[in-house]
């Protein structure tokens, strides 16, 4: 143990120790540093290796897989003749309704929560069960537009009642991002605005909602990106299996690249290179989500905001 | 629009008269705690009122019910009238919007939005219906003009506002405050966050607006209140302890708490 006790005129003999055990502690930790360094330094090596060796992994099995052919095709039971272009088309039908539906009802409920909401329990349950919901696992989600969309308003499996299974599944997200962008809007502009006898709404509309856009676009862009990723949801609404047809309507039936993924490695023990075609759709999907994410993270630059 | 109609016609009542607010009994809560007591005092028309005090006696809070901006915050509770041009504003047919536009407001931290300085100025007229873009640009330059800023901004209208220093930040708030057209402006320490010579600006600029606008000033400097006032109120503890003539406050203060707080015995 060392002593801290102060001493008024300490002995040679004892500034010497004083200074060695000082020594002593120091060096300990800077070897603790350059340990954790190290562990540091390897965790991302690990985390990197691993989506290192799946982009190999696939990057190998679709070579000459991923041609014009294969994007531009339709789908086939033949492994030579199969192509993506309907879950292409699927998948950005499923983006045209999610996109409307959860930027309006999602900033909708934001606005409403942050800015007319009296602030009490009430308030506060719904946020924390809104928080709640966004955890909630997507098959659940999936369930519940199986029966609401699905059955109850006779969607089937459609593009439009996917989409909006899907859009009830970031929903809860899109409210909290928003309701994050709107939190950070300070409040000295609302007063500004309010001071000149501005009512709620032009505040709102005027004020708040363009400093919070980046924010809340930046939100939306990566559930979205989140929501054309996912499959479970879709696979309960009953997608079906092989569809040659392009969806023409928004009531068409359809495939989506998540869904082409796992319906075709599925099959891989029959028909082996089925397993080439998942991993060219993969790629195809990286890059979507890759772009997707790109333009997040171009808007939250473009716009930062200095206060 | 019966409350604005109101107003007009009570202006010329009232002309007579030189007052713009008169203050009767006022009592103000946060929650339990009793911020305001029993204020009762009147506001007179073309003249600068400062409001002095320590920190935390209810200055503050004061100026932001003459407007209702209290009412911003959820707990607030309040009794007693705030009669502006005879009419009390707690009254249910007054709606703070056009309350507000009749009474600006410049604030303690310079609060432009983030835009151009152009878009500033009319934001209060374009909310209240004005399209036109010559009258726009028309209000824009005589807010600017009476805020003592075109000059320096006239070649950049359209540069955003952040680009401003600290001083013309609030002189742009103040043209922005104007272009609504008030017929008060009540200021919050607006002078606070400001290094000197931003504020001699500002003192100068408020000593011009007197003529054509009753001025109601919070300033926690009384150096400020004793250049720029003609009236100041001494507000302690949420009680209005003296309210008199500047020159009376600062040479013959008739109550000994008052004489404390200008000698600077406590504060």
């Amino acid at each position: 143990m060392i002593n801290y006790e102060l001493k008024l005129n300490p002995t040679e003999a004892e500034k010497e120790y004083k200074i060695d055990i000082n020594k002593r502690r120091i060096d300990r930790r800077i070897l603790l540093n350059n340990i954790l360094k190290k562990v540091f330094f390897l965790s991302m090596v690990f985390a990197l290796a691993v989506l290192g060796l799946l982009l190999y992994r696939i990057g190998i099995q679709s070579i000459g897989w991923l041609d014009v052919q294969f994007l531009t095709g339709k789908l086939s039971i033949f492994p030579e003749k199969a192509g993506i272009w309907g879950a292409i088309i699927g998948s950005i039908g499923l983006i045209c309704v999610v996109i409307p539906v959860t930027l309006v009802i999602g900033v909708s409920t934001a606005i409403y929560l942050e800015e007319y909401a009296t602030q009490g329990k009430i308030a506060s349950f719904i946020k924390v069960n809104l928080s709640n919901l966004a955890s909630v696992p997507s098959v659940i989600f999936g369930l519940l537009g199986l029966s609401l969309f699905g059955r109850l308003f006779h969607l089937g499996s459609s593009i439009l009642a996917g989409g909006l299974t899907l859009s009830l599944l970031v929903l809860p997200i899109v409210v909290v991002s928003s309701q994050e962008a709107i939190k950070s809007v300070p409040n000295f502009l609302r007063e500004a605005s309010y001071g000149m006898g501005a009512d709620k709404w032009t505040t709102i509309r005027k004020v708040v909602l363009p400093v919070a856009l980046p924010g809340i676009l930046t939100g939306a862009i990566l559930s979205i990106s989140r929501a054309i990723g996912e499959t479970a949801p879709l696979v309960v609404l009953g997608i079906p299996t092989l569809i040659m047809k392009i969806p023409k309507s928004f009531m068409d039936d359809f495939t989506a690249l998540p869904i082409q993924i796992y319906y075709w490695t599925l099959d891989t023990v029959l028909t082996p290179e089925y397993a080439n075609l998942a991993a060219a759709t993969i790629i195809v999907l990286l890059v979507t989500l890759f772009l997707m994410n790109s333009v997040a993270i171009f808007i939250r630059n473009k716009y930062q905001r200095g206060f | 629009m019966d409350f604005m109609e109101d107003i007009k016609l009570s202006k010329k009542i009232i002309t007579a008269d030189d007052y713009v607010y008169d203050v009767q009994g006022l009592d103000l809560w946060y929650g339990n705690d009793q911020a305001l007591k029993d204020i009762s005092m009147k506001i007179n028309k073309n003249e600068v009122t400062a409001i002095i005090g320590p920190s935390g006696c209810g200055k503050s809070t004061f100026i932001k019910t003459l407007n209702r901006m209290i009412e911003n915050i959820p707990i607030v509770r309040t009794s007693g009238e705030i009669l502006y041009h005879g009419k009390n504003i707690f009254d249910k047919s007054v709606r703070v919007e056009e309350l507000r536009t009749t009474v600006g407001m410049v604030f303690q931290k310079p609060n432009p939005f983030p835009k151009s300085i152009y878009e500033n100025v009319v934001y209060g007229p374009k909310i209240h219906g004005i399209k036109d873009k010559n009258l726009l640009l028309e209000i824009c330059e005589t807010s600017l003009k009476s805020a003592a800023l075109w000059d320096e901004v006239k070649d950049r209208l359209h540069d955003n506002a952040y680009g401003l220093s600290g001083g013309q930040q609030q002189r742009l708030c103040i043209a922005r405050c104007l272009a609504v057209q008030p017929d008060v402006i009540l200021m919050d320490e607006p002078t606070s966050a400001l290094d000197p010579i931003a504020t001699a600006k500002i003192e100068e600029l408020i000593n011009h607006l007197k003529t054509e606008y009753t001025i109601a000033i919070v300033t926690h400097s009384m150096q400020q209140a004793g250049r720029i006032s003609d009236k100041t109120a001494f507000f302690l503890m949420g009680e209005l302890i003296e309210y008199d003539s500047t020159e009376v406050i600062f040479s013959n203060p008739r109550d000994k708490r008052t004489e404390d707080y200008i000698t600077g015995r406590f504060g």
